[in-house]
């Protein structure tokens, strides 16, 4: 549905966005994540068409974005970063707007408007002015206005920005239920958000795209990724880290704190260390020498690790050190 | 086309409402009003006249309209811009042209409503006199097209700049340019050094000269010409600064 090929742009000097490809078909969702001022909104900026990008190629639904717009336009619905509003509307008043800026007329612009209302819990403020809203419902006005077609395509740019937890929860919902008939690209900080809607997830920093995989394939990029952590009751906290070092597929073991007669200890595995290998020879070390063990588990891998580790190297570096 | 001008409508049916939401459109509309009577009855001596005309009532349009219609498009785009909403409307299928003359043909009807509620002055000299009818029809045709000119010139400078009061003085400027130049007081001191063909040519670019001959109930295409070129070339000019903001 959106296919986007060597996409730059340059602010003068300033190269924002630097020959980004990727496409995202019909039943993805895809996370854009990246720090501030990476070139997230930029991106989806050329995406939907705001602004035209230097050099490359945004292609959506078939339609060339700058050589075509009109029909391109049509399938995407868009919510801008900051979700700007018309202050001087009521909610409906602007729905309304929006519906029929989509070409929706009649009936067909009431059913609209009442789905998106009905989708985005808007039906308290339905008639309230835009200015007295609240950040959440202003928010989800302005989703509501990028549903209200029903688009195939829904590009969002940090939706979730300024709601509290249970309305994220509803938006990462609504989300999740829509990504299974539309082709989604939303962009976040936060990476729990990445992990509970994304089907595949894009960093980018400075322009650039640094890492693009499911989320369980960049979690593997961490350095936990594999590791076994486990607790330990009654035995000395360099004894259980000089045995469990000793381990054919371990590279090393560190102990992360002692409570008491109680050690946390962290075995980080070798490269070429098999899933659930390490978590084995672990718990046979541990039956050997009679250790009471109170918990032992293989970690995941934390995607904020991946995060931090792709688009701050230098700074990670010097804390490890 | 179909599509084109429903988006047209669209856009302006939103900019319509959006001035009647606010107090700006009532407060605009009285304090025209209250001026416009001021000028006609005070200061333009219209009972001491003893003419059936409403020659005191135009003749200060082009002054009134100086401060009045730059307060009404000063918003146009700093407004959208600055609120971020120019990024919702232009993502959504609809070309930028369409937008623009939207917008300037929802605040262009609003002047209009402004000038159609002086209609009492009409009655007033019917009722007074005979007055000549097609003369006051001409005067307001020119009038609403100047009105036109000047809302084109502000879409310009709200374009240029995010900021309203900047928006509002480059277009007083810019209007009061257009109105000076044909300014009598102005062309006379010309005169005394420039060329015939220079001084009639900057005044050509005035909206008294052209204004002038409407107001005396000659309907002449040039002039017409003359004012629609003014908006033609400003919404132009406007199209062109919002794309090059765009393109960064």
């Amino acid at each position: 549905m959106i296919k986007v090929e060597k996409l730059t742009k340059t602010f003068g000097p300033k190269v924002a966005v630097n020959g980004v490809s990727f496409s995202v078909e019909r039943g993805e969702v895809l996370g854009f994540l990246g720090p501030n001022g990476a070139g997230k909104s930029t991106s989806m900026r050329m995406i939907t068409g705001f602004i035209p990008p230097t050099s490359g190629k945004v292609t959506v639904g078939g339609y060339d974005m700058v050589a075509n717009p009109i029909p391109a336009k049509r399938l995407i619905g868009y919510l801008p970063e900051n979700a700007p509003l018309y202050g001087d509307m009521t909610v409906h008043g602007f729905l309304d707007f929006a519906a029929e800026m989509r070409g929706l007329r009649g009936d067909a612009k009431k059913r609209a408007v009442h789905r998106a209302v009905e989708m985005c819990f808007l039906e308290n403020v339905l008639y309230q002015n835009i200015d007295t809203l609240s950040k959440g419902y202003r928010h989800r006005t302005c989703f509501a206005q990028s549903i209200i077609h029903d688009p195939d395509i829904l590009i969002l740019d940090e939706p979730t920005d300024g709601l509290d937890p249970n309305q994220k929860h509803e938006v990462r919902t609504l989300i999740r239920r829509m990504g299974e008939k539309k082709a989604i690209i939303f962009s976040t900080h936060i990476l729990e958000e990445v992990e509970a809607v994304c089907s595949r997830a894009i960093i980018i920093d400075r322009g650039q795209i640094v890492a693009n995989g499911t989320p369980a394939q960049l979690k593997q990029k961490s350095d936990m990724a594999g590791a076994v952590s486990l607790v330990v009751n009654g035995v000395a906290a360099s004894e259980a880290t000089q045995k469990l070092g000793l381990i054919a597929n371990a590279k090393k073991a560190s102990v992360l704190r002692e409570e008491g007669s109680r050690v946390v200890v962290r075995v980080f595995p070798r490269p070429d260390s098999v899933n659930g290998e390490l978590a084995r020879n672990v718990a046979d070390l541990a039956s050997r020498e009679q250790w009471r063990i109170e918990e032992l588990h293989t970690e995941e891998g934390r995607l904020d690790e991946v995060f931090r580790s792709i688009t701050l190297p230098e700074t990670v570096t010097e804390e490890r050190k | 086309m179909q599509t084109a001008v429903a988006n047209i409508w669209t856009i302006a049916k939103r900019e319509l409402k959006g001035y009647f939401a606010s107090p700006v459109a009532y407060v605009f509309i009285v304090i025209f009003l209250l001026l416009a009577g001021f000028f006609t009855f005070m200061v333009g001596g219209f009972f001491e006249q003893g003419q059936a005309s409403l020659r005191s009532f135009f003749l200060w349009h082009p002054w009134l309209y100086l401060f009045l219609v730059p307060a009404v498009g000063m918003r146009l785009w700093s407004e959208e811009r600055r609120l971020g909403t120019i990024e919702l409307l232009l993502t959504m299928p609809v070309t930028a042209w369409q937008a623009i003359v939207g917008k300037f043909l929802a605040s262009w009807l609003f002047l209009l409503l402004a000038l159609v509620l002086t209609f009492p002055l009409v009655l007033t000299v019917n009722y007074l006199g005979n007055p000549d009818n097609g003369v006051i029809f001409c005067a307001y045709v020119g009038s609403f097209l100047m009105a036109g000119a000047y809302l084109a010139l502000s879409c310009i400078t709200s374009a240029i700049t995010r900021n309203q009061v900047v928006s509002f003085i480059l277009s007083v400027v810019a209007c009061l340019f257009l109105i000076l130049a044909g300014f009598a007081p102005v062309t006379n001191m010309l005169v005394q050094w420039a060329s015939p063909w220079l001084v009639n040519l900057i005044s050509s670019f005035s909206v008294m000269t052209h204004f002038d001959s409407l107001q005396n109930g000659v309907l002449d295409s040039r002039n017409i010409l003359f004012f629609v070129s003014v908006m033609v070339f400003s919404l132009f000019t406007t199209g062109v600064i919002l794309r090059s903001h765009r393109a960064g």
